[in-house]
Order: structure tokens, then C-alpha cells, then sequence
């Protein structure tokens, strides 16, 4: 199992001064910049630290949030390709039908997997629905855009024997060159989110590493898709647990009470991230008519699940709930193995574990000893972890 | 061509399903109903039935906006514009009224600026479809960045009186409502609920033009409406009291009263 560290590199000091919405209308004026800068700088520290632990790394983007200050997920990769030598880095993700211009998507990537010598990881999603209000871009033709960017991007990190032509209603272009081109070839790992078994299935199809975020045990249904997709597409074979990925809290400590202070520090993400001027969250297209109707009705979409079925809202469960629903694992080391274990069990394999081990007001202390302990006595183990069998799984 | 029923029909346009209601005898009135909060007209709406008493009412109800999804080549207003041409030339519609409410009256004035030939007479009610101010200020409130409670108050006089509950809809007409808001984003997300060039083509109508307001209108307020309407050469500008951004749902009375006047007081 691999393992990459995760932080929205948040700015927290207005987490309780927002007036209802953390995210897109917060006015920046609630920004101290030289505050901000400290925040980078140490958030920038913590990813070295991963690296050298023999963590890898993973970074987003967001806009207009406080709730996270990477709002271009290239300038964190740059620097970051830069100032680490030997983790992977992966961007879950790059929003790419939230961007007019993918040709510059496709440059900026090509670009880091060169400087970090073939590091990186390629991570596109169609991004959360508060995003849609900044990028302005027509939400309701957001899915057929993302594939269309894919596509695109795809082709000119792959095409290296003349420019290529590419118009479209979405993209217009004559002379597509990409210059660097990429180190790892033919190209980085593609990665990508999802909640839908419809999408799993086609990730599966396309065999690129599927994450799910906070899916907790109803992510077995997600992984499945995926192995049918993949299934259907190679004869019959069995996707390898390395196709998997799933970002979970992590809160570690030598003794379960430091644990579980730690992690009442990283549950402030799924606490906040919510945290949004409602109409926001919903643009039009984003979401069915099936799942529209259900909202006029006045339901809900739960979204974690325990073992026992039982419905944990993120937003509001305690650390337990968290745990119980497989959404954070936290603990001594031993309990967070543990954890670990039992929930790639309950996925019929999962090999890469994204770690949010850091989050909200959580201090650096805190973060280098959730990190060093993690690294230096759960790591290893899971590294020797020996996966569920692929094609019994595939076969059930 | 096929009448599917004799109030609610389909019909075929090149591939594309159309759902019309009609009603009435004498000149055709195409009426273009609006967007999101409102939506598709229902076909026994009292605004039909009045405007029915002097025309042949024609209501088609827009790609995306009725029992089905929309297809995929429609994305834009222009393509409607284009779609409802066809559809006057498909049923040899000649002389007609054409009335449009909000994002309907939009769709009508891209169809004018393309050709009025089978028009006699245009009405644009609380239209959307123009950039009035400049590029710091929003003509058009952002329907999308507000509750439904907020939006209920920008767009109607009363928005207590027309508060629907959503407990007691039938799950179709929920259904109606989600396909409505989603339909009006997939035509009109950006530029938002506009066409830069629209104003500059608008010199292009020379037929008699009605710019017709409601009052309270607080999602296109009625200085927009005059902007529209000093683009138009020749065109009235009216207003109706006690409706908002939908006046032929707060004041169905008023809003025929004043298209049949029109037509009456412009006849050639």
C-alpha cells in the first residue's frame, strides 16, 4: 500500500466568522496575507517532512475559500516538485471542466511531471459544485466537458510527432504542441473521484485509479463497478488493488486520548467543508432531476454508511460516528492498523490510502507527530500488508 | 405532423419533439413562455384562455422544459430562435403575434432580428436577452445565487400570493420544476441570461414591438425594460401594475388585455 499525505492547506483563523458560507462569497478581506503566507510556508514544511518519511503527497485546489487556500493546485505542484525528492504527487484533483483552456492544463502538467523528474500523479475531477459559481462555466454541460478535456489533454501529452488540430464546441485549437513533454511515458497515471457506480464502471473501463472520499462502508458497491468495468474491457482480469485509492482522516497517537484530541482537529474538515450559502451547492445540471425532486421534497442525500448500514452525517458525527462509518481512522498505531485492515478487507482490496492528516486549526506540532507516527510505526506494516486475492474478488 | 390531443399535441421538427398546446381560433399568437421559476405554461392557464378568446393560441413548451430531456443539439436560445422559425414555417403560421415572457421573450427577440416575415406584431414581457449596463453591473439578478424564498421575493409583486406548497405537487409537476431550472441554466448559464449582440441587432425590427413590464419586477427591473425598448425603432413600453418578473402568471387579465389592445390599436 502506498500512502499520500493530504491537507486542504486551510485558513482556519475565520472558520467561526463567516456569517453561514465558508466558500465563495466570504469576502477576502478576512484574509491577513502575512497570516497566510506563515500558513503556506508551514504547510509546504509538513509535505518535505512527508517526504522525507517515505510518504507520498496529494494536493487540490478550491476558489474563494477559506476552507482551502490552493485555489491553483499548479502552484503547489510547482513548488513541490521542486523542494521533495522521492514522493509521488498527486493532484485529486485538477478540475478540468472548470477550465476554458485544457491545452494549458495539459502544458502545466506536462511541465511538473518534468521538473519532479516523473513524481507525478494525474488527477482530474469534475470538482464539487460550489466551484461551479467561480468557474462560471455551464454546469449543465460539465460531465460531457470533463470527458471532452480528458480526451483533449490526453491527446497532446500523447501526440509528439506534429501539432494537432481540435475544434469542437467546447475547445478551439490549430496547433497543438505540448513542449515539455512528458517525463513518464507515455504519460503520468491518470486518477480520478467519483461517487456513481455508472462512472466507477468507466473508470474501470479506462483502468485508471478510482478514489472515493468519505465513501466509508458503501464504498464496496464503488469498487465493484469499477471491477466489472475493468473486468469486461481485459477478458475477464482482475483490477489489481493498486487501482483503488480512498481518502480517509487520520488522527494517530502514542496513547488513544492524544489520538482522539487529534482527531477532534481533523474532523473539523468534514465539520467545515460543508459550510456553504446553500444555492450554491446546487447549480443547475450539477445534480439529477431524480436527486432535484428529492430536495424540493425536502430530503436529504445521506452520504456514509457504517458497517451495520447505519446513516453518519459528516457534517455533524462525532470522531466516533467517523470511525464507525470508516471515515477516519484513529487510534494507537495497533488500533489504526487495525482500521486500515479491516476496511481494505471490507473493499476487497484498496491500495493507495489518502491520508488527511492534517486539517483545520491543528498545529504543526500536532501534524509532525500524526505524520512520524504514522510513517514510522503504521506504515510499514501496511507496506507488508498482504491484499485481499484480486481474481477471487473479481470472481465473487 | 401528428396531434397527439386535442389540447396538449407533439410535434416532429426535424427529429425534435415538440410539445404545444393550442387553443382558440383566428390570427395565431405564438406564445413563448419563461424560464426558471415558472417555467412551461400549463394549458388551461387562465392567460391562455384569455388570449385564446381573439387568437389561435399556440404555446410550445421549450426543449428541456417538458416530459422529456432536451436533446443534445439544443444548447443554446439561438437554436431555439431557430427551432421556433421552423416551426412557424412547419405550420405556415403568417401574420402572427409573437409574445414572449422573460427567457421567451428573448428567444422571440433573436427570432425578430433574424426575420419577421411570418410576424405582425412582437411582444417582449419582462424580457431577459440584452446587456443593458456596463460590464460591472448586473442587469439581471443572479436567480442561481439565491434561496427559492429570496427568489420568490425578487420575482413577484406578491410573492405570498403565489407561494406554492411543495408537499402537496404531484410528483410530476416536482419533477416539471427541477427539468425547468435545469433547462433554463443549459440555455442562458453564460454569458449569463444574455447575448452580447442582441442589442446592436435589434434595430433590425420593423414590425409593431410591445415592451411590456411588470412593475415590481425585481429580477430585470423596468429601467431594463426601457433599455430594450428605446433599442426597438418604434416600440412601446408599458407597464403593469401589481406583477413582477412573470405577469402573465400575477396579472393574467391586464397582461391579455394589453397584447389584444395592441394588436387591435397597430392593425395595418
Amino acid at each position: 500500500m502506498r500512502v499520500y499525505q493530504f491537507t486542504e492547506q486551510p485558513y482556519p483563523d475565520v472558520w467561526d466568522d463567516h456569517n453561514g458560507s465558508l466558500r465563495v462569497n466570504l469576502p477576502n478581506r478576512k484574509m491577513d496575507p502575512k497570516r497566510a503566507a506563515d500558513l503556506f510556508h508551514r504547510y509546504y514544511d509538513e509535505w518535505q517532512l512527508a517526504d522525507e518519511l517515505g510518504l507520498d503527497i496529494m494536493l487540490n485546489e478550491h476558489h474563494a475559500t477559506a476552507t482551502c487556500m490552493s485555489a491553483t493546485v499548479i502552484v503547489g505542484l510547482s513548488v513541490l516538485s521542486r523542494i521533495t525528492k522521492h514522493a509521488r504527487l498527486l493532484v485529486l484533483g485538477y478540475p478540468i471542466a472548470n477550465r476554458p483552456d485544457p491545452l494549458r492544463a495539459a502544458e502545466e502538467l506536462a511541465t511538473i511531471d518534468v521538473i519532479s523528474r516523473g513524481r507525478l500523479d494525474m488527477g482530474f475531477v469534475r470538482g464539487v459544485p460550489q466551484e461551479v459559481p467561480i468557474a462560471n462555466l455551464n454546469p449543465v454541460f460539465q460531465s460531457e466537458r470533463f470527458w471532452e478535456a480528458h480526451d483533449f489533454i490526453m491527446k497532446a501529452l500523447t501526440s509528439h510527432d506534429e501539432p494537432f488540430n481540435w475544434e469542437s464546441e467546447n475547445f478551439h485549437y490549430r496547433h497543438v504542441n505540448v513542449w515539455p513533454r512528458c517525463y513518464q511515458q507515455p504519460h503520468p497515471p491518470v486518477w480520478s473521484t467519483t461517487g456513481s457506480t455508472q462512472t466507477a464502471k468507466k473508470l474501470g473501463d479506462y483502468g485508471y485509479v478510482m478514489a472515493t472520499l468519505g465513501t466509508g462502508y458503501a464504498t464496496r458497491r464503488l469498487f465493484d463497478a469499477y471491477r466489472q468495468g475493468y473486468a469486461e474491457k481485459r477478458g475477464g482480469a482482475a483490477a489489481p488493488p493498486d487501482r483503488f485509492a480512498y481518502l480517509a482522516l487520520v488522527a494517530v497517537g502514542r496513547t488513544e486520548e492524544e489520538a482522539r484530541r487529534r482527531a477532534e482537529l481533523v474532523a473539523t474538515y468534514p465539520r467545515s467543508s460543508g459550510i456553504v450559502f446553500p444555492p450554491f451547492r446546487n447549480p443547475p445540471g450539477y445534480l439529477s432531476i431524480e436527486d432535484n425532486v428529492r430536495m424540493l421534497k425536502g430530503e436529504g442525500r445521506p452520504r456514509s454508511y457504517t458497517r451495520d448500514g447505519a446513516i453518519v452525517d459528516m457534517a455533524r458525527g462525532s470522531v466516533q460516528d467517523l470511525i464507525d462509518a470508516g471515515v477516519m481512522f484513529c487510534g494507537t498505531p495497533d488500533q489504526v492498523y487495525d482500521q486500515i485492515v479491516d476496511f481494505v478487507e471490507h473493499c476487497g482490496g484498496m491500495g493507495n490510502l489518502l491520508m488527511m492528516g492534517h486539517a483545520g486549526p491543528m498545529s504543526h506540532e500536532d501534524t509532525v507527530e500524526n505524520l512520524t507516527i504514522f510513517a514510522k510505526e503504521v506504515y510499514p506494516r501496511l507496506k507488508e500488508l498482504r491484499q485481499p486475492d484480486a481474481p477471487a474478488i473479481a470472481a465473487q | 405532423m401528428t396531434i397527439l390531443a386535442p389540447e396538449t399535441a407533439r410535434r416532429e421538427l426535424d427529429g425534435i419533439g415538440i410539445e404545444l398546446s393550442e387553443r382558440g381560433k383566428g390570427r395565431p399568437l405564438l406564445f413563448l413562455h419563461p424560464g426558471h421559476p415558472a417555467g412551461r405554461v400549463d394549458p388551461a392557464a387562465r392567460v391562455l384562455e384569455l388570449l385564446a378568446e381573439k387568437a389561435r393560441v399556440i404555446a410550445p413548451t421549450h426543449p428541456g422544459f417538458g416530459m422529456g430531456p432536451a436533446p443534445p443539439q439544443l444548447t443554446t436560445i439561438d437554436d431555439l430562435a431557430y427551432l421556433y422559425l421552423d416551426l412557424m414555417q412547419a405550420m405556415d403560421l403568417r401574420d402572427a403575434v409573437v409574445v414572449g415572457v422573460s427567457l421567451g421573450g428573448w428567444i422571440a427577440a433573436e427570432m425578430a432580428v433574424k426575420t419577421t416575415m411570418r410576424m405582425s406584431h412582437l411582444v417582449l414581457a419582462n424580457a431577459v436577452g440584452i446587456k443593458a449596463g456596463d460590464r460591472e453591473t448586473r442587469d439581471i439578478a443572479d436567480i442561481y445565487a439565491v434561496t427559492d424564498k429570496q427568489l420568490a421575493e425578487l420575482v413577484y409583486a406578491d410573492p405570498q400570493k403565489m407561494a406554492r406548497d411543495l408537499k402537496s405537487l404531484p410528483e410530476s409537476e416536482l419533477v416539471m420544476m427541477a427539468r425547468s431550472r435545469e433547462a433554463t441554466g443549459r440555455y442562458a448559464w453564460t454569458p449569463y441570461m444574455h447575448d452580447p449582440k442582441l442589442k446592436g441587432r435589434l434595430h433590425r425590427i420593423h414590425i409593431p414591438s410591445l415592451v411590456l413590464w411588470g412593475e415590481a419586477d425585481r429580477v430585470t427591473k423596468p429601467d431594463y425594460g426601457r433599455s430594450l425598448a428605446a433599442a426597438i425603432p418604434g416600440s412601446r413600453f408599458a407597464t403593469i401594475a401589481g406583477a413582477g418578473h412573470f405577469p402573465h402568471l400575477e396579472q393574467p387579465e391586464n397582461f391579455a388585455h394589453r397584447i389584444l389592445e395592441f394588436i387591435e390599436e397597430t392593425a395595418p
